[in-house]
């Protein structure tokens, strides 16, 4: 039950402050110049934005849910099961991000999650 | 040099450098948390001695800075990549992660472990097969 509760929060928390980062990241645009002046500019840019912060706090309950997890199971196993936001990932990019999902990158994600689920069964 | 092909050729090496970084980081925090012991309790009292000692821990820095190098570039790749595109294609992480859990904490992988990672490397392989970005953001920053 405990590694239940620990992988949901890791999935949906984690999950849905990608979403907001993304989001955040949209609202900027297109990076063009990787000097470290840009980049600088380029994260203080992004701090200042609320849902980089929404992201932010949604991606720490994930990560202290992640610690929670690995102190007990095997790294190799925890980080793949995590995989399971693929799916969770498609369709929230699909319903709050408005990104077009073809078929084949369905067919794509379709088989990351075959993946996991058999890494799913490999488990100690 | 079209649009795409444009996107995919300063994709494809920041992608590599985060299935480097990031599975590094958690290889890390796996070290520290071993080192740690199990987290068995959800009580905050119970849970503020644990904090600290995760605080004190090199690896766990170790493990952040990785993380924290993955995060950046990976908000640089959001910056024109689309988040489903993005989010599957660095699933390539899953095949380096089992090699340094492999090589750096002695874990052993199964073969069927082997296989899902295999399968999933295959999914990632067909998401590549996609443009990169179907929304259409071309703005400057």
């Amino acid at each position: 039950m405990r590694e239940v509760v620990l992988f949901f929060l890791i999935v949906v928390a984690g999950t849905a402050g990608e979403m907001c980062v993304s989001r955040a990241m949209k609202g900027i645009g297109e990076v063009h110049d990787f000097s470290p002046r840009s980049v600088q500019s380029f994260l203080l840019q992004s701090l200042r934005l609320p849902w980089m912060w929404l992201g932010i706090a949604l991606m720490s309950l994930g990560f202290f849910s992640l610690l929670a997890i690995l102190s007990f199971q095997e790294v190799s196993f925890v980080v793949p099961v995590s995989a399971l936001s693929y799916a969770a990932g498609a369709f929230g990019a699909k319903a709050f991000l408005g990104e077009r999902i073809n078929r084949n990158r369905w067919i794509g994600i379709a088989v990351v999650c075959i993946g996991v689920t058999i890494v799913w069964w490999s488990r100690k | 040099m079209t649009h795409t092909r444009r996107l995919q050729l300063k994709t494809l090496p920041l992608i590599l450098v985060s299935i480097i970084l990031g599975p590094l980081g958690n290889v890390f925090l796996g070290k520290a948390m071993k080192g740690i012991g199990s987290v068995t309790s959800s009580r905050i009292l119970d849970l503020v001695p644990i904090a600290s000692q995760v605080l004190a821990s090199g690896y766990i820095w170790l493990g952040v800075g990785c993380l924290l190098g993955f995060f950046i570039v990976h908000m640089l790749l959001l910056t024109w990549a689309d988040y489903s595109y993005v989010q599957p294609a660095t699933s390539l992480s899953y095949l380096s992660i089992s090699f340094l859990s492999y090589l750096l904490l002695g874990e052993t992988i199964s073969p069927l472990r082997w296989l899902g990672v295999t399968v999933i490397c295959l999914g990632v392989f067909l998401v590549g097969r996609t443009s990169p970005s179907t929304t259409g953001v071309h703005n400057h920053a």
